[in-house]
């Protein structure tokens, strides 16, 4: 496996010559394990209720923003809405709030969803394995849960309060999802939080200790890049576009295999330019405000960050048509998930 | 045998006969990975391929722009594949939904539990084997070359077998050679080689050895021209089984000596 300074090397040298040889190398695997395709899903805000405090999030429970939560009604108008643009992979999120968005809520959440899209995942605070389950045969195909940092210094500086300041209970989380059934883990960090060569190999190496003890399950992986909240800044160092794209090139090479997600908080030409890279999903036409899709109550809210790219799905599907790409709505048909 | 005044060949081969329908291209094609389903339209166009696999994940029912079914001629058998089934349960629910979805009652079953390899459960395999031809469903089971499974898999009412060539994707050609050798030996029921083969080069060396038709997916997807290649397989696996019946001479380690070691015998004394 590759070390941290290994990581360092690779990230450190910027010349043209070395990316350029890195995006070949990578551009190459993924046409061949994955071919010119792109798979699209749209993530739809649940609430925005948290009792975590995290330093860098807009949801962090001590910000004082308006806080609601969708009731069945409104979900429908939203799911209606975002599955008349054509998608059919929904990713609902929530903060990290058990106590207003209990398991019961988010089975209700999952039952609706189930009317209108054929694939479902959730991005929710940690659970434990019973709670996953139950969610797994409610009809979630996949979890995206992000550790952050592996850094467990700075996870404490940043995660201040709530449930999410328990480091190992956040780390053993991806275990307990896959106990429970689910098809795709999502991992990640929040490049900028800590150490960007520390957490990439750390991040390797939980994934590859996932896919020894659970081989069956469909990973991906995502960076999104810790982005300013109103003028502040809670990058403890800045990740430019080379690195990032290096980040996405090298990961390629190291997991042939695995998935890589982008979501819209990268901008038009960067994700354009991504996809020939290493990236096998995108989300589109995305707002990460609660009711934020085709509700009123959108209006005087924060969302979690900014989205950059404010393409509509059907220009996204155009762009890749453009660039020779076929963009994979359907990519899942339901099964009733049982116990196998 | 040669006509008279042409260079044509007539050949006197029997179809590729799959539950009871007879097949005269013994190229298969997959439809995963093309940039777009045009070139899946203009690949099933200059190969003639009879066969393609289509996954049922990707399978947009609502016959929208963005359907794969417009693109796929009438009188070509789509084979629907479970593509995404982790268990024998999990495939036969997959290949029960096809049916119901009218996808037709052809399938090939893909066990996969293992996303890094993405290599078949044999076990697995033969479960859902046995349930889903029970049902009356026409299988053609993807597995890892074994001459054991595939056995079972002839007792469970299979109509073929296809085992792999290499690791799907890999392009790395016949890597389990002596393994697929067996089955064309032993096993009665077509063997279609699946998975892993790269070139046409490739696809020529499984015909002359016997097997009965080859798939292949990535290579074609892939290639900058997936017609022209996907025309190119055909053609090879089309040399390949020429080759076959021709009953080629062996290939020799040594060379062929002029004066045999028995040759004493009929020396005249």
């Amino acid at each position: 496996m590759i070390t941290q300074t290994e990581i360092n090397d690779i990230l450190n040298d910027k010349s043209p010559e070395s990316v350029e040889a890195l995006a070949n190398a990578a551009r190459q695997m993924t046409e061949q394990y994955f071919g010119r395709t792109i798979s699209l899903y749209a993530p739809l805000y649940l609430s925005n209720y948290c009792s975590s405090q995290c330093t860098y999030c807009g949801f962090t429970s001590h910000n004082r923003i308006n806080r609601i939560k969708l009731t069945s009604d409104q979900m429908h108008k939203e799911m209606s809405y975002i599955a008349n643009t054509g998608i059919e992979n929904i990713l609902l999120l929530t903060g990290e709030s058990p106590q207003s968005t209990p398991l019961s809520y988010l089975k209700e959440a999952v039952t609706i969803a189930k009317q209108y899209f054929p694939s479902i995942s959730l991005e929710i605070y940690p659970m434990e394995t019973e709670e996953y389950k139950e969610l797994y045969f409610a009809g979630v195909d996949g979890v995206t849960i992000y550790q952050e940092t592996y850094d467990k210094t700075r996870y404490k500086e940043v995660h201040i309060a709530g449930k999410k300041s328990d480091y190992d209970y956040r780390l053993s989380t991806p275990q307990r999802i896959a106990e429970a059934g689910i098809r795709h883990i999502s991992l990640g960090i929040l490049l900028g939080l800590s150490d960007v060569a520390y957490d990439l190999c750390a991040l390797y190496s939980h994934l590859k200790k996932m896919e020894n003890t659970f081989p069956g399950v469909e990973y991906s992986l995502s960076y999104p890049r810790l982005r300013k909240i109103k003028g502040q800044d809670f990058a403890i160092c800045d990740i430019d576009d080379i690195t990032f794209i290096k980040i996405i090139c090298l990961t390629r090479t190291l997991f042939p295999r695995v998935g890589i997600n982008l979501s819209t908080r990268e901008n038009p030409l960067l994700r354009d330019h991504a996809i020939s890279l290493g990236i096998t999903k995108m989300s589109a036409g995305s707002t990460t405000c609660v009711g934020g899709y085709n509700l009123p109550i959108s209006a005087a809210q924060d969302p979690q960050f900014d989205v950059e790219d404010t393409r509509s799905v059907r220009e996204v599907v155009n762009m890749l048509k453009s660039k020779n790409y076929d963009p994979v709505l359907t990519d899942w048909r339901r099964i009733e998930n049982q116990i196998s | 045998m040669q006509d008279n005044n042409s260079n044509h060949i007539i050949v006197e081969d029997q179809p590729l006969e799959i539950a009871g329908k007879n097949f005269t291209n013994r190229f298969l094609l997959g439809t995963g990975k093309f940039k777009n389903k045009q070139e899946i339209a203009d690949s099933i166009r200059s190969s003639g391929t009879q066969i393609v696999t289509v996954a049922l994940r990707r399978i947009d029912l609502e016959q929208s722009s963005e359907s794969i079914l417009p693109y796929i001629p009438k009188d070509v058998i789509i084979l629907t594949n479970t593509s995404g089934a982790r268990t024998a349960q999990e495939a036969v629910r997959i290949a029960r939904l096809a049916k119901e979805s009218g996808c037709g009652n052809w399938v090939k079953i893909e066990v996969i539990n293992d996303s890094k390899y993405l290599l078949p459960d044999n076990h697995e395999t033969i479960k859902a084997t046995e349930i889903l031809a029970s049902e009356g469903f026409v299988v053609l089971p993807y597995i890892i070359p074994d001459l054991y499974t595939a056995r079972a898999l002839v007792k469970a009412g299979a109509a073929t077998i296809m085992p792999l060539a290499s690791l799907i994707g890999s392009n790395q050609g016949l890597k389990a050679k002596e393994f697929i050798k067996i089955l064309i030996e032993e096993i009665d029921i077509p063997i279609i080689v699946d998975a892993g083969i790269g070139a046409p080069s490739q696809a020529a060396e499984t015909m002359e050895m016997g097997a009965d038709a080859v798939l292949v997916n990535t290579a074609v997807a892939t290639s900058a021209d997936p017609a022209l290649a996907a025309k190119a397989f055909s053609l090879a696996i089309k040399a390949g089984r020429l080759a076959y019946l021709s009953r080629l001479p062996k290939q020799k380690d040594i060379a062929d000596a002029s004066s045999p070691l028995t040759g004493f015998l009929f020396e005249a004394s």
